[in-house]
């Protein structure tokens, strides 16, 4: 009987332990939630900023078209234009 | 049955009981955070396919623009030399002298020019052109000249009258109009009455 009332008091001792354990582990997992809906959110903002990059490949033409006057200018300003006289 | 049985079997319920309703409450906070990482993963996703591409893009517009520069430097160090070249681009942006040109490295070593040097016939001519070279400009610090239609007036205004090959203003000869000395289809009928038909 006495080693019964042991067995009791260990059990007690072991609902106690597990109510620590697993309330720290739901606290824990309770604290995450937030966190990760700031980044789902995050990530959705930094997503919808990229939006603009499709715009670069226009970009990219435009640059590639401007440089090509200018070099045609260029050409022709070097045909029209002395060359600096040596000093 | 003994009380230390009934005991037993409390504390085991309780052991129980404490096991299902804090797993049960992570296993659904465990299921908030799958879905968000849910979301997450499909943003990051985005993320990632929007930016692939930028890294080629953004590596062939500054080659392109690379090359845009070495062309105009090239261009205004042959037709201005070195010394003007340096001036002209110091007078637009004071200060850039210094860090000179990039495909010329020696060109940083060169001092600038002070605005108001009489220049060469390749750096007016560039002047005339670009309308808004510092040549034009009355202090380095100024505003440069952006007169686009007298650009090439105000440029050889900046020096004596000697070295003006021509006037100004050359005058005005009236080439057509009512005070033009010549006028044509000189027609004897303008200004008098109007022929009539005969009636049958």
């Amino acid at each position: 009987m006495t080693l019964w009332w042991i067995g009791n008091v260990v059990l007690v001792v072991v609902l106690v332990v597990v109510i620590v354990l697993l309330s720290g582990v739901l606290k824990a997992a309770t604290s995450i939630v937030p966190s990760v809906r700031a980044i789902a959110g995050t990530a959705a903002a930094g997503s919808k900023d990229l939006d603009a990059t499709a715009l670069l490949l226009t970009t990219q033409e435009q640059v590639q078209q401007t440089v090509a006057v200018v070099a045609n200018y260029g050409g022709s300003l070097d045909v029209i234009l002395d060359d600096a006289e040596e000093r | 049955m003994p009380f230390a049985g009934v005991v037993t079997i409390a504390v085991i319920v309780l052991i129980v009981l404490a096991l299902v309703v804090f797993l049960v409450g992570t296993i659904l906070q465990l299921q908030k955070i799958t879905n968000g990482l849910d979301e997450v993963i499909a943003s990051v996703g985005e993320i990632v396919a929007k930016s692939a591409p930028v890294n080629d893009v953004v590596n062939d517009i500054n080659a392109n623009l690379d090359a845009g520069v070495d062309l105009l430097e090239g261009l205004l160090v042959k037709k201005a030399g070195m010394g003007d070249a340096v001036g002209l681009v110091d007078g637009l942006y004071p200060g850039a002298a210094a860090a000179g040109f990039r495909a010329f490295p020696e060109s940083g070593e060169v001092s600038p020019p002070r605005i108001g040097e009489v220049y060469t016939r390749g750096t007016l001519t560039l002047a005339r052109l670009g309308r808004e070279a510092p040549i034009a400009a009355a202090t380095p610090a100024g505003p440069v000249l952006r007169a686009v239609e007298y650009g090439s007036l105000n440029a050889r205004m900046l020096y004596p009258d000697g070295r003006q090959a021509r006037p100004e203003k050359l005058p005005r000869s009236p080439v057509i109009g009512t005070d033009s000395p010549e006028q044509y289809e000189q027609r004897e009928d303008i200004g008098q009455p109007r022929k009539r038909m005969r009636s049958a």
